[in-house]
């Protein structure tokens, strides 16, 4: 491992290119900081066609035919072991509270640790599927946990929110999930 | 007058950084250079002058002068005088201008005490030094100047964030930060080795202390930061692989691998190269640590003031530091001889092990903080969480544990593993045992391996000290046993914490009682009660453990006025086999409380292991400091002897 071996005076080189890599790579996150907001390019496209599995005993799973079945839904993505999501619970429920069908994809989980995770913030879901490759939340589009997903009555993405639904975002969600419904 | 004073020192401090850097410098080349004797002198008053800046921005926040900027943007008249002080370095100003100020103290600590290496290698190491400071100072004076005033001052000032208003979290960042500052005089000490080419045992004990100190720094910080957001977050969870977390993990890690790398250096003169190396990583991770931090370039659910101006100043800062010190690497390396040669079974060889595995620790970890960065340039979208992070690092760490249990034991140069049959046995037949015992209870697999593992480190750890006379095992060992030892305890309380916890979540009447482990948990009433700037509403829990005489317990939900925020205060009670944590949370329509109630086995283990490790890089630290001083003492009289002889 001491790097002294003459054979290989490039491989001294190795630690400043790496270095030069990482700079590039914080400078890019760095000069283009709007990123975070940038929406995701299904917009206005249909859902990826998918089907997933069960993620907890009590609620089905979810597909594409679930969603483009003529109502509006908001897609959630979260998951147990993130802890903006569980801020996010209590603003969730509120949009259940005023009718907004939400529906979850819970990314690398566990039955366990969703229950838990229920127990512990509620539960606002009618139908969680359970994405444990993160494929579905590639072909949406979503950087991150936790993610929601207007969806139309045509299994259209109408709107995209990344990061959680903050208290005084609910009304706002609720609007463009009315917009969408009309 | 206070702050121009201040700022006036600030600026002296940055007058003296620039000559101690050409003085150190021109001296190198030409070593009878008439300024190479002001450069220890420099740094000295530069220490003294940064040290009264910094005193003078102290002095403001106690006097809560609302006339400077700072103050009245994080102060509040109404705050308690504590959280006042500490409110000079809870903001980024603030806190840069510490960092320049124990960076300028230690610059001026070495050049008041260190006298082991040749001048032409302290000279470059104190230039080095003041390199780095510069770009600080002028981080501060150009673009976030603390002394700046507002003209007409406020009346009453904004206050600061409430969570940060507590006892933890006021010497929790002043922790964490002498111990990423400690590592850049590491950094410089091998950069001015490399620069003189004085890769050497000699170098490797100067740097040691150093080394040593700023990782008891870090475990502490590290340790107090995980048991506040333990139980001011009131999540239950003690580790949650948030970027800030991690941007404090990364150099304390790259810091183990350093200060076991700079033994072998110190005892053995291998691993020179690499020590160097190293020295350059560790300081790198603390930078970068701070630029995750301050720019912004990553979410965190600690919510710092960002800018990503600032975060732009902080990465030229590192680009220009670190990529100075990798290019200087490059070239030089190549001309320092790899030392002396060691068997595959050795101590260096369980030296070198733990090194590639703290290394490959430190990768995942920065892959797993970068990645939401990195995929973001490939226009993949991905988020990482524990997931990832947790078997990702077990794959590294699990394998060091094991060597770092069997490596104190291994003789230096060449060893064989038979001879450690008899001692090894044992704690082999506990770890077997306790992890198929815990696996047929159906425990997860994580978990098994931490307790198993942890169970029998506690074993070994003691060894090398086993039949040894207790008065005759020099501080150094001790400190190397209880620190690893330390790790066994911390491992045992994670995985014990996350195998056996249990919670509850309820909605109580007052006067109901719920049971959660082997308590049971009486809500007796729920009132409102009132502080110097917040409000609360707090339960009062009556909690007995199986069958005993109740405790009380007063968890709150507090609600601050300014700035106006609410944080829950948990309230947490702890025995010698676990702590009960008791959250308040909302009222329910029907007069029904929430209350969120965890039974934590062992929980405590966590941060007692890493007081552990701490204290033990402490003794090291002392022993170490104390044969220095003796060696010092005997070298004196030698001299004093000789003169008199002379005089004969």
């Amino acid at each position: 491992m001491p790097a002294a071996d003459r054979t290989a005076r490039w491989a001294l080189w190795l630690p400043l290119v790496l270095f030069g890599l990482f700079a590039a790579l914080v400078l890019l996150g760095l000069l283009r900081p709007a990123d975070r907001a940038v929406k995701s390019a299904m917009i206005g496209r249909p859902l990826p066609n998918f089907a997933l599995a069960a993620a907890s005993p009590d609620r089905a799973g979810l597909a594409r035919t679930d969603l483009a079945d003529g109502k509006v839904h908001l897609l959630n993505i979260f998951a147990s072991w993130c802890v903006p999501c569980a801020v996010e619970a209590p603003q969730l429920a509120a949009l259940r509270a005023r009718g907004v069908d939400v529906v979850g994809v819970a990314i690398r989980d566990k039955p366990a640790d969703l229950k838990q995770f229920f127990a512990r913030n509620g539960n606002p879901f009618s139908r969680i599927g359970a994405d444990n490759v993160s494929a579905i939340q590639f072909a949406l589009g979503s950087s991150g946990v936790p993610e929601s997903f207007v969806i139309d009555g045509r299994g259209v993405i109408r709107y995209q929110h990344i990061g959680d639904i903050r208290a005084d975002q609910v009304d706002m969600i609720a609007a463009k999930v009315a917009e969408a419904g009309q | 007058m206070i702050a121009t004073f201040g700022l006036a020192a600030l600026w002296l401090a940055a007058a003296l950084a620039a000559l101690q850097l050409v003085a150190g410098f021109l001296a190198l080349r030409l070593p009878t250079n008439p300024l190479a004797p002001v450069v220890r002198p420099v740094a000295m008053v530069q220490a003294g002058l940064v040290a009264i800046a910094f005193a003078c921005l102290i002095a403001l926040f106690w006097r809560t002068d609302l006339s400077v900027a700072l103050v009245a943007a994080n102060s509040h008249v109404a705050k308690p005088l504590l959280y006042k002080v500490a409110g000079a370095w809870g903001n980024h100003e603030g806190s840069m201008l510490l960092w320049v100020t124990i960076m300028g103290l230690s610059g001026g600590l070495v050049a008041a005490i260190e006298r082991r290496l040749p001048e032409p290698t302290m000279l470059a190491t104190l230039a080095a030094q003041a390199f780095v400071s510069l770009g600080f100072y002028a981080f501060l004076l150009i673009s976030s100047n603390p002394f700046a005033r507002l003209n007409p001052a406020p009346a009453e000032g904004n206050g600061l964030n409430p969570l940060l208003q507590d006892p933890g979290l006021a010497f929790h960042p002043p922790t964490l930060y002498v111990g990423y500052v400690g590592l850049s005089v590491a950094f410089s000490f091998a950069v001015g080795a490399l620069l003189t080419r004085q890769v050497t045992p000699l170098f490797a004990r100067a740097m040691r202390p150093w080394v040593l100190g700023s990782w008891i720094f870090l475990t502490l910080g590290i340790t107090a930061g995980s048991y506040w957001a333990y139980y001011e977050l009131g999540w239950g969870g003690w580790w949650f692989w948030d970027p800030v977390e991690n941007a404090s993990l990364m150099p304390w890690l790259a810091a183990t691998a350093l200060l076991h790398s700079v033994a072998v250096l110190a005892a053995r003169d291998a691993l020179r190269a690499w020590t160097v190396m190293l020295g350059v990583v560790a300081f790198a991770m603390s930078m970068v640590g701070t630029f995750l931090v301050r720019s912004g370039v990553l979410t965190s659910v600690h919510a710092f003031a960002v800018d990503p101006q600032r975060g732009s100043f902080i990465l030229a800062l590192l680009a220009i530091n670190i990529g100075a010190a990798l290019t200087i690497f490059a070239l030089r390396a190549g001309t320092v001889s790899e030392g002396q040669r060691f068997a595959f079974v050795s101590r260096e060889s369980a030296l070198v092990f733990n090194n590639v595995m703290l290394t490959g620790t430190l990768g995942i970890v920065l892959l797993g903080t970068l990645y939401p960065l990195l995929a973001e340039a490939l226009n993949a979208q991905v988020s990482v969480g524990p997931p990832y992070f947790n078997p990702a690092t077990a794959v590294f760490v699990l394998p060091m544990l094991v060597v770092m249990g069997v490596g104190p034991l291994l003789r230096w140069r060449n060893d064989g593993l038979v001879r450690l049959r008899p001692v090894l046995i044992l704690p082999a037949v506990v770890l077997l045992g306790v992890a198929i015992w815990l696996a047929a209870r159906g425990v997860p697999v994580l978990s098994v391996l931490g307790i198993a593992m942890g169970t029998a480190l506690l074993m070994i750890a003691l060894v090398p000290i086993k039949g040894r006379r207790l008065r005759t095992v020099t501080l150094p060992l001790w400190g190397m046993v209880i620190a690893h030892f330390g790790i066994g305890v911390a491992l045992l309380g994670a995985a014990s914490d996350s195998a056996f916890s249990t919670e509850k979540l309820v909605a109580a009447r007052v006067g109901q009682t719920v049971a959660v482990g082997p308590w049971l948990v009486r809500l007796d009433r729920v009132e409102p009660v009132a502080g110097p700037n917040w409000t609360a509403l707090e339960a009062s829990l009556s909690a007995s453990y199986g069958g005993a005489r109740p405790s009380k317990l007063r968890p709150q939900a507090r609600s601050f006025w300014t700035p106006p925020q609410q944080t829950t205060e948990s309230a947490i009670l702890t025995r010698w086999n676990g702590q009960l944590y008791t959250v308040l949370g909302d009222e329910a329509d029907d007069g029904r409380w929430q209350l969120r109630l965890w039974w934590k086995p062992f929980v405590t283990l966590i941060w007692l292991g890493g007081v552990l490790i701490a204290l033990g890089g402490a003794l090291a630290l002392l022993g170490r400091a104390a044969s220095e001083v003796r060696r010092r003492e005997a070298a004196g009289k030698i001299a004093y002897r000789r003169q008199r002889q002379g005089r004969n």
